[in-house]
C-alpha cells in the first residue's frame, strides 16, 4: 500500500504534465487550473500521509531495475527518511502554493496550460531527486529540474534575451554536473555502488581525510555549486530572473536551487571525512554571501535584488554545512523555502498590479494600495531579516550558532552579511511600499490589488514564515528542537564523524550573541529606514545619479569607483565573455578555418591531387612514338640479359 | 535460416524493385517490404531471446578451398544493430513518401542493396565475407549521394568514395594477412581468425590496417574530413542511412573483429589511439558551435558522439563497450530523428541555413516539441536513450583512466551549447519572412517522429532488453580481452 | 659433316652477332617503317642461321626443325605487319614512324 503512495507522489505531477502537454490546446483554461495544481496537492497530501506513517527507520522501496549490467546496478529505487521527507513536504507544499498563484498570474497568458504542464514536470523531476535512495536516480532529477529551469524561464520564447538567460543557465547547471559526474563514478569505483545505504556504510569505516574522500566531496560540490548558484558558477541566476515569477519563487529560491544543499546535506558522511572539502566549502559560501549581499544592495530591479538575496542565503546554508550544522543548513533552507517564495510571490504580485513595472526607482507607495500584498511582503522582509519570533531568526540563529562555536572570523563576516541582508531587504521593501509614488501617472491610476489565488497563497505563506520557525527553537529558549531531533538520525553518523567538532558554547555566550545580532540588524533597519523613508528618495538617487557620473570638476574619487563596480555586478559576466565565451568562438572558427579546411583535408585533398599530378606526369610516356617503344623495348631485353648472366 | 531470410530478403527486393515502373506501386513495395524486414528481426529477437540467447547461426561452404564459407550468425551486439537497421530502414522510406523522387524505383532498390550489405556485416562471421558485404553496403551509398544529391555531389560523392574504399583495401590486406596466420587449416572463419598467432610488431600493422579503415569509416578524428560535405549533399534518406547506419559499420568491425585479434596494441600502447577519439569530440564539438547549416551541425555533432564511443570501444572494459553498444543504437535513432526534423524544416523553409531561419516553434509547435524531445536524447538527459550509453561509457573510461573521462565528459556541455543555441536561433524568437508561413506536422509527417520518441524514452527509461542483448555481445568478447 | 666443322663455331658467332646487332641498330635508327621490319627480318634471320649452326655442330636435329618454325612465323608476322602497313599507308600516307604517333595521351 506504501508502495502505491511512494510511486504516486512524483507520478502524479509527471502525469500532470502529459495530459496538460498533450492537450496544451484543447484543454479548456478552468481544467487545466485543476488538473496543474491538484495533482501537486494530492502529492502533498500523501506526502503528509507519508510522514505520519513514518516509523523512525527509513525504508527503501525498488520498484524495478533501471540499469543492470554486472557490476553496475541501479535500481530505481525510492529512500524514505526524515530528510527527503521534509524535502517532499516542501516541494509539494510550497509547490502547490506557488501553482495556485499561478493561476491567477498567469490568467492572461496563451501558453496557460503549457505553464502548468512545465511546471507539473519540474515538480516531478524535484521529488524525483529528494527521493531517490542512490546518486545515479537523483541525478536524473538533477539534470531533468536543470531542463525544467531551461523550459520555464525561457517560457516567453519570443523574447532572445529570454532564451539566451535559460540557455545560460541550463549550460552553467551542465558545467556543474560534469563535476557531479565524474564525483559518482569515483563514488562508484570506490564503493561499488551507487546506492547510498550501501556507500555510507562503507564510508563510515573510512579514515578521514583520504584523498580519494576528498576528490568525491569536492566533484560533487562542483555539482552543488553549479545548481545552487554560489561562486563562480552563481551569473545564472539573477538572468533566470527572466522567467515568470512563480518560476523565479518555486524554482529560483525554494526548490531547484536548494538541490545542491540537499545533496551535500544528504552525503554529510562523506563531506566529514574530507575537512579540505569543508573548508572550501565553508571559504566558497563565505565569499559567495559577501559577494551576493554586496551586489543585492545596489540592484534596482526587484526581482535581481531577491535573486542576488537567494544567492546569498544559499551561502548561508553551504555555510552552515561547512561547520557540520547540517539540521540548521535544512531549517533554514525549510524557512527561506517560506519567506523567499513569499517574496517573489509578493513581487510578482506589485509586478502584475504595476503591469510589468520591475524597477523599484518607480515605485513606492504602494501601502494602500496593495495591502495585502504590502503586509504580507513585510512579514516575509522580517523573516528574511531575522528578527524575532519569524522563522528566519530561528534558522539564521541556529547557524550563526553553530558557525561562532568553529570560528569566530566566519561568524562575524556571517553577522555582517545578515547586517546586509536586513538592509537590502528594507531598502527593497521601503522603496517599493513606502513613500510616494514614483511611476508614471497612467501607472499610478491602474494599481489593484492582486485577485484572491494569488493573496492567499500570501497568506499562508506568511503564516508559515511567520510561525515556522516554531518547529525548531533551540534548548537554550527552551523548546523541543523538534526538527533537530526528527533529522537527528539522519545526520547522526555524520554529526558524529565530524572532524571539525564545534566547540561547544556557553549558554550565556549563546545568549548575547543573539542579542548583539538582534541589536545589529535592528540598527540597519533604521538606518535603511533613515535613507529610504525619512529622505526624499530623489535625493538618495540624486545622490547615487551624481556619483555615477563622471564628475570631471572633482574628479572620481574611490568611492564612485567602487558603487559603479558594485552596480554593474563586478562586471563577472563580462569577464566570463572575455575569459570563456569569446575564446570560445575564436577557437572554433580557428580550428574550422585552419585545420579542418588548411590542415587536414588539405592532407586528404592532397592525396587525390597528387595522384593526378603523377598520372599527368607519367602520361608522357605514352607518346605514341614507336621509336622509343622500340628503344624501351631493347633496353628491357637487354637488362634482363645482364641479369640473368651476371647475377 | 532466419538470418539467412534477413540477409536475402532485402537483396530480392532490391533486385525485384528494380523491374517495377510505376512509381506509387514501387513506394508501397518497399515500404512493405522493409515492414516484413521488420517484423522477420522481432521473430529473430524472440527467437534470440527464447533459445537462451545462442546464436542463430546459419552456415554453408562457399569457396571452401580458399577457407571461405557464408557464416552467419546473430549474438547480442549483432541483434542490436540488426533491430536497429530493420527499424530505421521502413522510417526512412516512409519519410520519402512526401517528395518527388526521379527514377523512385532504383533508389528504394539501392536503398535494399544498402540493408542487405547491413545486414551481412552485422551478421557475417567468416572475414572475407565480412569484407564482400563491407563494400556492398558502400556502393549504393555512392550512388544514392552522386544521383539524388545536392550541390557538387559528383565531386563530394567521389571523395567518400575513394577515402573510405581505400580504408576498406587496408582492411581487405589485414584480413588476408590475417588469414596466412591462422592455425592450419586457414579459413576466413572468425573463431579462427581469433585464434591468429601474430608477432607483436605483426599486431600492429594489422591493428592500424583495421584501425584506419573503421575510423574513416564511423568518421574519427582526424579521418572524418569527408564526412561533414557528404551528409550535407546526401539526400536525406542518404544522410539518414549514412549516419544512422554507415557509421555504425565502423565502431561494429571494431568490435567484432579489431578488438579481439590486436586488443594487446591497446594495451601497450597505453592510451594513444583512444587520444584521437576523445580529441575528435572536442574538436568537433567546437566547430559545430559555428556551423550554420544544420545538417552540417548535425555532421559534426555525430563525429563528437561517435568519438565518444569510439572511445569507450577502446578502453577494454565491460562498461564501456556495453555502453558503447547502446549509444550506437541510441545514436542512430537520434540522429535519424534530427535529420527527419531538418527535413521538415526543410520542406517548409527551403533552407537550411540557421541565420535564415527562425520562430518556427511559434508556427509549428509539435515540430518544436519533438525537436526538443529528440534533441534531449542527443545531449543526453537522463530518461532519454542517450544518457544510458553515455553513462556507461563515461564510467568505463573514468575506470581506465580519470583525465580522459573529464574530457570525453566535456561532450555534455558542449553538446547542450551547441545544440541549445541552435535549437534556439530555429525554434524560438520571432519569425521572420522566410518563416512565416510554416505549417505544423500533420498527422502522416507525425508517425516517423513519434516511433523515434517511443525508442528514445523506451531505451531511456528500460533499458533492460536492451542492456541484457549488450552484456552477452559484450561478454564473449571482454572474455578473449582477459 | 667435315666441311662444315672446318669452319670453327666462333666464326658463326661472330657472323650472326654482327648481323643481329645490324638488325638491332636497323630497328633503333630507321624511320621507315618497311626497313625496320625488314631489320627485324634480319634479326630473325641471324639467330635462324645460328641455331642452324649449332645445330650442326652438336649432331642434334632440334635446332634445325626450329629454324622451320621460325621460318613460318616470320611469314606470318611480315605478311600481317605488311598489311597492317599497307592500310596505315592507304589513309596517312606515309609509314615514317616519327609521323605515326597518334596512339598516345
Amino acid at each position: 500500500m506504501i508502495n502505491v503512495t511512494l510511486l504516486l507522489i512524483p507520478a502524479l505531477p509527471l502525469l500532470g504534465f502529459i495530459i496538460l502537454g498533450l492537450g496544451y490546446r484543447s484543454i479548456p483554461k478552468k481544467l487545466a487550473s485543476l488538473i496543474g495544481p491538484g495533482t501537486i496537492l494530492i502529492s502533498f497530501i500523501l506526502s503528509l500521509v507519508t510522514l505520519f506513517s513514518f516509523r523512525l527507520s527509513p525504508f527503501a522501496f525498488r520498484f524495478f531495475d533501471w540499469i543492470s549490467l554486472g557490476p553496475v546496478s541501479i535500481p530505481f529505487e525510492f529512500l524514505i527518511d526524515p530528510l527527503s521527507i521534509l524535502m517532499m513536504l516542501i516541494i509539494t507544499g510550497v509547490g502547490f502554493l506557488i501553482h495556485v498563484y499561478s493561476i491567477g498570474y498567469m490568467s492572461h497568458d496563451k501558453g496557460f496550460n503549457r505553464f502548468f504542464a512545465y511546471m507539473n514536470l519540474f515538480i516531478f523531476f524535484m521529488l524525483i531527486l529528494v527521493m531517490s535512495a542512490n546518486y545515479a536516480v537523483m541525478f536524473i532529477g538533477w539534470e531533468g529540474v536543470g531542463l525544467c529551469s531551461y523550459l520555464l524561464i525561457g517560457f516567453w520564447f519570443k523574447n532572445q534575451q529570454f532564451n539566451n538567460a535559460a540557455k545560460k543557465a541550463f549550460i552553467m547547471n551542465r558545467i556543474g554536473d560534469l563535476g557531479f559526474l565524474l564525483g559518482m563514478f569515483l563514488i562508484f569505483t570506490t564503493f561499488r555502488s551507487f546506492s547510498y545505504q550501501a556507500v555510507f556504510a562503507l564510508a563510515k569505516t573510512m579514515s578521514p581525510g583520504s584523498e580519494t574522500m576528498v576528490a568525491i566531496t569536492l566533484l560533487l560540490f562542483v555539482g552543488a555549486v553549479g545548481k545552487s548558484a554560489q561562486i563562480p558558477l552563481y551569473t545564472w541566476l539573477p538572468d533566470a530572473m527572466a522567467g515568470p515569477t512563480p518560476v523565479s519563487a518555486l524554482i529560483h529560491a525554494a526548490t531547484m536551487v536548494t538541490a545542491g544543499v540537499y545533496m551535500v546535506a544528504r552525503s554529510g558522511v562523506l563531506y566529514v571525512l574530507a575537512p579540505v572539502t569543508m573548508e572550501v566549502m565553508g571559504i566558497t559560501a563565505l565569499a559567495t554571501m559577501l559577494l551576493a549581499a554586496t551586489i543585492a544592495i545596489f540592484q534596482n530591479d526587484i526581482k535581481k535584488v531577491l535573486a542576488y538575496s537567494t544567492i546569498s542565503q544559499l551561502g548561508y546554508m553551504f555555510l552552515a554545512l561547512s561547520v557540520g550544522a547540517f539540521t540548521g543548513a535544512m531549517f533554514h533552507l525549510m524557512t527561506h523555502a517560506f519567506f523567499k517564495a513569499l517574496l517573489f510571490l509578493g513581487a510578482g504580485s506589485v509586478i502584475h498590479a504595476l503591469e510589468g513595472e520591475q524597477d523599484i526607482r518607480k515605485m513606492g507607495g504602494l501601502k494602500n494600495a496593495l495591502p495585502k500584498t504590502y503586509w504580507t511582503f513585510l512579514v516575509g522582509t522580517l523573516a528574511i531579516a531575522g528578527l524575532p519570533p519569524l522563522s528566519g531568526f530561528f534558522s539564521k540563529d541556529e547557524i550563526l550558532g553553530n558557525v561562532f562555536g568553529s570560528s569566530l572570523p566566519l561568524w562575524v563576516v556571517a553577522v555582517g552579511v545578515s547586517m546586509m541582508t536586513a538592509f537590502y531587504m528594507f531598502r527593497l521593501l521601503f522603496l517599493t511600499f513606502a513613500g510616494k509614488n514614483r511611476g508614471s501617472d497612467p501607472q499610478s491610476l491602474k494599481i489593484h490589488e492582486s485577485p484572491s489565488v494569488m493573496t492567499i497563497p500570501l497568506f499562508i505563506l506568511a503564516i508559515l514564515a511567520f510561525f515556522g520557525g516554531f518547529l525548531n527553537i533551540p534548548e537554550i529558549m527552551g523548546g523541543s528542537g523538534m526538527l533537530k531531533e526528527f533529522l537527528a538520525p539522519v545526520f547522526a553518523d555524520a554529526v558524529r564523524l565530524n572532524q571539525l567538532q564545534p566547540h561547544h558554547v556557553a549558554a550565556r555566550l549563546e545568549w548575547s550573541n543573539m542579542v548583539v545580532v538582534l541589536l545589529l540588524v535592528l540598527l540597519m533597519v533604521y538606518v535603511a529606514y533613515r535613507r529610504f523613508v525619512k529622505r526624499e528618495p530623489e535625493t538618495v538617487f540624486g545622490e547615487a545619479k551624481m556619483s555615477t557620473q563622471m564628475n570631471i570638476e572633482i574628479g572620481a574619487n574611490n568611492r564612485n569607483f567602487f558603487i559603479r563596480l558594485i552596480e554593474n555586478k563586478f562586471y563577472v559576466d563580462e569577464v566570463y565573455d572575455y575569459l570563456f565565451v569569446r575564446p570560445a568562438l575564436r577557437i572554433s572558427d580557428a580550428l574550422h578555418k585552419f585545420i579542418e579546411e588548411r590542415f587536414i583535408d588539405r592532407i586528404v585533398n592532397g592525396t587525390g591531387t597528387l595522384v593526378v599530378r603523377f598520372s599527368n606526369g607519367i602520361r608522357y610516356l605514352q607518346s605514341g612514338h614507336v621509336g622509343m617503344y622500340l628503344f624501351f623495348m631493347i633496353l628491357g631485353i637487354l637488362l634482363i640479359l645482364f641479369i640473368n648472366i651476371f647475377l | 535460416m532466419l538470418t539467412f531470410i534477413l540477409i536475402f530478403l532485402p537483396l530480392l527486393a532490391a533486385t525485384g524493385l528494380f523491374f517495377v515502373k510505376e512509381e506509387k506501386w514501387a513506394r508501397n513495395l518497399a515500404f512493405a517490404m522493409a515492414l516484413v524486414e521488420f517484423g522477420i528481426s522481432i521473430a529473430a529477437l524472440v527467437q534470440y531471446f527464447l533459445y537462451c540467447h545462442c546464436h542463430l547461426l546459419f552456415r554453408l561452404d562457399w569457396l571452401a578451398s580458399y577457407g571461405i564459407s557464408l557464416k552467419f550468425g546473430i549474438d547480442g551486439l549483432s541483434m542490436l544493430m540488426v533491430l536497429l537497421t530493420t527499424f530505421l530502414v521502413p522510417i526512412i522510406i516512409y519519410t520519402t513518401f512526401g517528395q518527388k523522387i526521379d527514377r523512385t524505383a532504383s533508389f528504394y532498390s539501392l536503398i535494399f542493396l544498402m540493408q542487405a550489405g547491413l545486414m551481412g556485416v552485422f551478421t557475417a562471421f567468416d572475414g572475407m565475407v565480412f569484407y564482400i558485404f563491407w563494400e556492398l553496403a558502400l556502393i549504393p551509398a555512392y550512388f544514392i549521394a552522386a544521383f539524388w544529391g545536392g550541390k557538387d555531389r559528383i565531386r563530394i560523392t567521389f571523395k567518400f568514395f575513394a577515402y573510405t574504399f581505400s580504408g576498406s583495401l587496408l582492411m581487405l590486406v589485414a584480413i588476408i594477412f590475417l588469414y596466412f596466420r591462422t592455425p592450419l587449416p586457414h579459413l576466413f572463419d572468425h573463431i579462427w581468425l581469433y585464434a591468429s598467432n601474430l608477432t607483436p610488431g605483426e599486431q600492429i600493422w594489422v591493428f592500424l590496417a583495421f584501425f584506419i579503415a573503421f575510423a574513416i569509416k564511423v568518421p574519427i578524428f582526424p579521418f572524418h574530413t569527408w564526412q561533414p560535405d557528404t551528409y550535407v549533399t546526401a539526400p536525406y534518406p542518404g544522410s539518414m542511412l549514412l549516419g544512422g547506419l554507415m557509421s555504425k559499420m565502423g565502431l561494429f568491425g571494431m568490435i567484432r573483429w579489431m578488438i579481439p585479434i590486436t586488443y594487446s596494441v591497446l594495451n601497450t600502447t597505453n592510451g594513444l589511439f583512444i587520444i584521437l577519439p576523445v580529441t575528435g569530440i572536442v574538436y568537433a564539438s567546437l566547430i559545430a558551435i559555428r556551423q550554420d547549416d544544420l545538417k552540417r551541425l548535425i555532421a559534426y555533432s555525430s563525429i563528437a558522439h561517435l568519438g565518444l564511443v569510439a572511445a569507450g570501444i577502446m578502453v577494454l572494459n565491460a562498461q564501456a563497450m556495453q555502453g558503447a553498444m547502446i549509444q550506437m543504437v541510441s545514436h542512430g535513432i537520434n540522429i535519424v530523428g534530427l535529420f527527419i526534423i531538418i527535413q521538415y524544416i526543410e520542406t517548409r523553409t527551403k533552407t537550411t541555413s540557421i541565420s535564415e531561419l527562425g520562430g518556427i516553434a511559434i508556427k509549428a509547435p509539435r515540430l518544436a516539441a519533438f525537436f526538443m524531445i529528440i534533441l534531449l536524447g542527443s545531449i543526453a538527459l537522463p530518461l532519454t536513450n542517450g544518457f544510458v550509453g553515455e553513462f556507461l561509457i563515461l564510467l568505463g573510461i573514468f575506470k581506465y583512466n580519470m583525465v580522459f573521462a573529464a574530457v570525453a565528459g566535456l561532450t555534455i556541455i558542449f553538446s547542450a551549447v551547441y545544440m541549445l543555441w541552435m535549437y534556439q536561433r530555429v525554434m524560438l524568437g520571432n519569425t521572420n519572412a522566410v518563416t512565416e508561413q510554416v505549417s505544423d506536422l500533420s498527422w502522416k509527417e507525425m508517425i516517423p517522429l513519434i516511433a523515434i520518441v517511443i525508442m528514445v524514452f523506451w531505451i531511456g527509461i528500460f533499458p533492460g532488453m536492451f542492456m541484457k542483448m549488450a552484456e552477452n555481445g559484450v561478454g564473449q568478447i571482454i572474455g578473449i580481452i582477459k | 659433316m667435315n666441311t662444315l666443322t672446318t669452319i670453327p663455331i666462333n666464326h658463326y658467332l661472330i657472323f650472326c652477332s654482327m648481323l643481329f646487332s645490324i638488325g638491332v641498330i636497323g630497328v633503333l635508327i630507321k624511320r621507315n617503317a618497311l626497313v625496320i621490319l625488314m631489320s627485324v627480318e634480319l634479326m630473325i634471320n641471324s639467330v635462324n642461321l645460328l641455331l642452324a649452326a649449332f645445330s650442326a655442330y652438336s649432331n642434334d636435329p632440334a635446332g634445325q626443325i626450329f629454324v622451320f618454325f621460325i621460318m613460318v612465323v616470320a611469314a606470318a608476322e611480315v605478311a600481317i605487319g605488311l598489311a597492317i602497313f599497307v592500310l596505315i599507308y592507304k589513309t596517312t600516307h606515309s609509314i615514317d614512324i616519327d609521323v605515326l604517333n597518334k596512339l598516345k595521351w
